[in-house]
């Protein structure tokens, strides 16, 4: 059958608004795309739509002021973020940290990647069609945010960390329920993998799909999983070392060709890292304070500092300026998911449409992060 | 390992570049700190390009006597942070790396966003993260509420390069 349209019509590239309301954008977050049929030519993420200024905010709050922002920019792991603010001020002003408090933030932090990771598994199949892994993923997620609750009191935007430790110790029941967790989660990675990780329709739709090679990576500063996959085998916390990681063993997992399917392998493997070191740092648990000293107000010196972690998306770092007073001059805080979101620019042309979704959700970006 | 590379080429490449100094990492989180003059950025991106580094991240400062840009660059086979100060005169430009470097271009975006500092050549300069028809550009220290504006001798003790 021939097709009925004039010729002129038939070439015409057209535009294609994908969110800021679609439901695998995980946030507010457009993507503009010039299309030429099913083909994507050009792609633009449009950000700013959860644009809170943070950074503003933080310089007319005290440094205390500030702690509750911090877990509100990757809600998705806000310890990771509460820790790596607390870190940075304690390193500038020099606040000494008991071990007890950093093996807690250790662990805490470690439980909140495993989360992260557990969501993004989760709803990315939902993104890919499959509704039984997002089920099994939150009821998983369900035993950390339990364990969590019982020590820092929320779910979801945690304040636990204080400069100097924790707000609050740990207990024998949080212990046993981490290690009930960490046995949980390793049974049911065998199912994760017999169900998904070898699923046919699952490899053909990410295998080669989206391919983010280590030259992309680091042109667009892309870091965490999505540079590991590249084969890239970079985590600051083995190359910057921080808290009490270097008395942990892990390894660093990483893929090969940077495709969809390697992001989601080195994904897997981080959690089982993750929980060796969650078992390593609960059989090595110290007994002491949970809270060591510190000024009521902090008052770094003048300077500027600037402080690397791994967040679950990748190197997060906070550079803070300080004029000797209880206020920063300036807080920038670096953020993975904005160079992991910008390498969609090149990632996405010359993909097709229905690709979209299994390559934007495989880069894992939480977009409040980016906008701050 | 590339920091020394990139001494070497940054040697080769801007012989008249002097202020380049150590730091302790352990006080101050980065390895070196180079004072740049506005003409110079491009090629000490080139110079980083070519010796392996990725850019981390570029932010800027606003000061009493004009803003700062500051890049950071690092290594991924050995943490060698290197921070590139520019001091500019208010309202000045600066030249884009986004030439050297794809991750500028969103960086640079959000500095021009939230800053109001162009870039030259910049190739999509638009607002990043504020709607488009915003007529502010609020880290500035003359927007909203704002603690303290300094000069930059108030928090750095060594003048400017």
């Amino acid at each position: 059958m021939t097709n009925p349209l004039p010729e002129s019509v038939i070439e015409q590239t057209y535009y294609l608004n994908m969110g800021p309301q679609h439901p695998s954008t995980h946030g507010v977050l457009r993507l503009f795309l010039k299309l030429d049929g099913e083909y994507i030519l050009e792609a633009d993420p449009v950000v700013g739509y959860g644009h809170r200024g943070h950074e503003k905010m933080a310089e007319s709050h005290f440094y205390e002021q500030f702690l509750p922002n911090t877990s509100r920019m990757d809600y998705l792991s806000g310890l990771l973020y509460n820790h790596g603010y607390v870190a940075a001020v304690e390193k500038m002003a020099g606040i000494g940290v008991p071990l007890r408090a950093e093996y807690i933030r250790v662990i805490c932090a470690e439980l909140n990647r495993v989360c992260s990771h557990l969501l993004w598994f989760g709803t990315y199949l939902l993104d890919l069609g499959g509704i039984t892994p997002f089920l099994y993923a939150f009821d998983d997620r369900e035993h950390i945010m339990d364990a969590l609750d019982r020590i820092t009191g929320s779910r979801l935007t945690y304040n636990y960390c204080r400069f100097g430790g924790v707000a609050k110790d740990v207990d024998s029941e949080f212990v046993s329920a981490a290690r009930n967790f960490i046995r949980r989660l390793r049974r049911r990675f065998d199912d994760y993998h017999t169900l998904v990780t070898q699923n046919v329709i699952f490899i053909n739709r990410t295998r080669g799909v989206g391919v983010i090679n280590r030259d992309a990576a680091l042109r667009f500063g892309c870091t965490g999983p999505v540079l590991r996959a590249a084969g890239v085998p970079y985590d600051i916390r083995r190359a910057e070392p921080y808290s009490v990681y270097p008395q942990f063993h892990f390894d660093i997992p990483t893929g090969t060709s940077g495709d969809v399917m390697d992001r989601y392998t080195v994904r897997l493997q981080e959690m089982e890292q993750s929980l060796r070191i969650i078992e390593q740092a609960l059989d090595g648990l110290p007994e002491g304070p949970f809270r060591g000293r510190a000024p009521h107000k902090v008052r770094p010196p003048k300077g500027d500092f600037y402080f690397a972690m791994e967040s679950a998306r990748g190197a997060l770092g906070y550079y803070i300026v300080s004029d000797g007073t209880s206020y920063p001059y300036r807080l920038k805080v670096r953020v993975p998911s904005f160079g992991n979101l910008q390498v969609l620019t090149e990632a996405l042309p010359g993909t097709l449409v229905a690709d979209t979704v299994a390559i934007l959700g495989s880069v894992d970006i939480v977009v409040p992060e980016v906008d701050r | 390992m590339s920091f020394e590379n990139f001494r070497e080429e940054l040697r080769r490449q801007i012989p008249e570049l002097s202020a380049v100094r150590d730091l302790d990492y352990a006080v101050s989180g980065r390895h070196l700190e180079i004072q740049a003059e506005h003409g110079q950025v491009e090629a000490i991106a080139r110079s980083a390009r070519t010796s392996g580094l990725f850019l981390e991240a570029i932010t800027a400062l606003d000061f009493t006597d004009g803003p700062q840009v500051i890049y950071f660059f690092n290594s991924c086979e050995a943490p060698s942070r290197v921070q590139v100060r520019v001091q500019l005169r208010p309202k000045a430009s600066l030249a884009t790396i986004s030439t050297v470097y794809d991750a500028a271009l969103w960086y640079e975006r959000e500095i021009f966003d939230l800053f109001g500092i162009r870039f030259d050549n910049h190739p999509d300069l638009r607002r990043l993260l504020l709607p488009e028809d915003a007529d502010f550009h609020p880290l500035c220290k003359d927007f909203g509420k704002v603690h303290a504006f300094r000069s930059a001798k108030d928090i750095y003790d060594e003048p400017a390069a």
